[in-house]
């Protein structure tokens, strides 16, 4: 018997549109059950990495496997492995979820094995993703976050064995979102692979247990939440009030920076000392191949206040 | 039954519901019911110096129009709104799901154009004399022909739907087949056109099905007003039959074609289209 191939693997993998190169060395390899979260920058090549994960284009350079498959020439036996959820749909708008998701749901009839039941039973998935009670909704009716939920629906219809949701949870609030965290991680218990797409960090560090950096056309980063936030800043922020005068410092030793801060004369006022969060580190991280730049990350100095918050965009 | 098959048989009813749910299906009984009356008010003038009547002559006329916009326009511009708006990316996404879906649309377009023929077919029956087949062997016929034209016109309209892009291309799918049935005599003899442009419409299959349906609906002293005195039976259904087998060769490359170009971000980019160009 062969040994199971890992879930994805790619190596140099390139992709140019017209003379705008987008992925230049893409290299990266995810066991069967990882939960892995894509990083990076509006414009990094995201979409475009799983894409080509998913089959839909095909890469200039480079090998791509998925489940042992290059997935721009595998078969139809392939696809029904794999489960997709894109970046935006709008299609179908007049079919109603329930009748929708039966008549996808016929397709994978044929690919259920005496362990796994295929498809997913209609009702009790709309239950899953929280839309229980608008079977009958028309999907052109549905607001945003439910329309994304069908969407994630219809990529858990065939119980795939790899997963990929490009940005599943963008226009979803709070309640809707940790109902798609706990999702995924009953989706984890069951040794399904996950690549999704955020740019919602404390989202990411939730479910993952491994985040890759793109920017710049490369992962630039590949590890754990914690690797990611060692490796990129060892700075917390320290900020107080002396005499009613604000300081903010970002500081690699802030128990001396503290010391020599009660030394001097004057009442010191609200305290705070933060560790850099993950997305302070992420976002030194993308700065940095951005500028080109490959200084020590503290002494960009980036201060929370200064941050822009990208998780409202997201 | 193969699950494509029966997964598409599901599509067809699903999406036939829908359109007879909409007020868009008043349309599809409009079209006939307009047609009708024209029939009937022109039911007594005389054509040319022949002993038909104008209504007459158009009673086979309207239905080859009704095959082709149901089969060329109705096809292409589905198919231009389903790759817009993501059906058919979703369908990639789904084993054998195109193929189901191609099922689909045969059945949905065989009712679709059937449908509004057999109100003509019948209503005129009523109004005008002489424009239904007077035998059996007639009937049959009739029956044959429809299914001919429907195989080679939906071909041509997926070939037509996956080559342009956008509303605008269906704007000019409408003017080529209206232009054509301009130039095929299928409101008036053809025979009344220019010899050259009589050529050039024998290449195309309008002329060959509107031939076709006079051939079949027609009283046989009508065979005057057309070329060569002549109903061309075998040349009508081996010109057809050609049309056919090319459609079946263009389409699925045509559509292949397109479907590989399918991504996210060509949806993406037709979305920004629409929104900012307002089609
Ligand atoms: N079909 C295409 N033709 C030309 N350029 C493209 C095409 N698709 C994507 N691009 C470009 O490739 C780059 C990467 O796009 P991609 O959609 O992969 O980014 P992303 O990381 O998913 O971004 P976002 O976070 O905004 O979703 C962008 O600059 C985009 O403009
Ligand atoms: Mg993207």
């Amino acid at each position: 018997m062969t040994p199971t191939p890992p879930a994805i693997q790619t190596r140099h993998l390139q992709m140019q549109y017209g003379a705008t190169r987008v992925l230049d060395d893409v290299t990266v390899t995810i066991g069967r059950g990882e939960v892995v979260a894509l990083l990076g920058p509006n414009g990094a090549g995201k979409t475009t990495t799983i894409e080509i994960l998913e089959g839909f284009r095909v890469p200039s350079g480079g090998e791509v496997t998925v489940l042992g498959e290059t997935p721009h020439t595998a078969g139809e036996h392939w696809r029904a492995r794999v489960g997709v959820v894109l970046q935006s749909w709008r299609d179908h708008g007049k079919w109603r979820v329930g009748e929708f998701l039966d008549y996808l749901g016929m397709y994978y009839a044929d690919y259920a094995t005496p362990d796994v039941q295929r498809p997913w039973p209609t009702t009790d998935l709309i239950e899953r993703v929280g839309l229980g009670g608008k079977t009958l909704r028309r999907l052109d009716r549905l607001s945003g976050g439910e329309r994304r939920r069908l969407d994630v629906a219809v990529g858990l219809l065939g119980r795939p064995e790899v997963l990929f949701l490009d940005e599943p949870t963008a226009g979803f609030d709070p309640q809707a979102r940790r109902d798609f965290h706990e999702l995924v991680r009953s989706l984890s218990d069951l040794d399904t692979t996950i690549l999704l797409t955020t740019h919602d960090l404390t989202e990411a560090e939730l479910l993952a247990n491994r985040l890759l950096v793109l920017a710049g056309g490369s992962i630039v980063a590949d590890g754990s939440p914690d690797d990611l936030r060692h490796r990129m800043s060892a700075t917390a922020s320290v900020r107080y009030r002396r005499d009613g005068q604000l300081h903010t410092e970002s500081t690699e030793d802030p128990v001396s920076h503290l010391r020599e801060a009660f030394a001097e004369p004057g009442v010191i006022q609200d305290l705070e000392v933060r560790r850099a969060s993950l997305e302070e580190a992420y976002l030194t991280l993308v700065h940095q191949v951005e500028t080109g730049a490959d200084t020590d990350p503290a002494s960009f100095g980036i201060l929370p206040d200064e941050l822009p918050d990208e998780r409202e965009g997201a | 039954m193969p699950t494509v098959v029966r997964a598409g048989l599901r599509r067809a009813r699903i999406e036939l519901r829908q359109q007879i749910m909409t007020p868009m299906a008043l349309f599809v009984l409009l079209g006939p019911a307009v047609m009708l009356a024209v029939l009937y008010w022109l039911r007594d003038s005389p054509l040319m110096e022949s002993a038909l009547s104008v209504g007459q002559f158009l009673v086979p006329a309207y239905l080859a129009f009704g095959i082709i916009s149901g089969g060329v326009l109705g096809v292409s511009g589905e198919i231009t709104t389903e790759r817009d708006d993501g059906t058919l990316l979703r369908a990639k996404t789904v084993p054998h799901a195109m193929t189901g879906h191609l099922f689909a649309k045969f059945f949905v377009s065989i009712v679709t154009t059937l449908l509004p023929m057999t109100v003509i077919i019948v209503g005129a029956s009523f109004l005008v004399d002489g424009v239904t087949p007077t035998t059996t062997w007639g009937w049959i016929r009739l029956l044959l022909l429809s299914v001919l034209t429907i195989a080679a016109m939906l071909p041509l309209g997926a070939v037509l739907g996956s080559i342009f892009k956008g509303p605008i291309a269906l704007l000019w799918t409408t003017m080529v087949i209206y232009g054509l049935c301009a130039v095929s005599g299928l409101f008036y003899p053809i025979t009344a056109l220019p010899v050259w442009l009589q050529w050039i419409a024998q290449v195309f299959p309008v002329y060959w099905l509107g031939l076709g349906f006079r051939s079949v609906i027609l009283p046989a002293e009508a065979v005057v007003l057309e070329i060569g005195e002549s109903w061309r039976t075998w040349e009508t259904f081996g010109m057809l039959g050609l049309w056919v087998v090319i459609g079946l060769v263009l389409a699925p490359i045509a559509l292949r074609r397109m479907s590989r170009r399918q991504s996210g971000s060509a949806l993406a980019s037709a979305r920004e289209r629409v929104l900012t160009r307002g089609y």
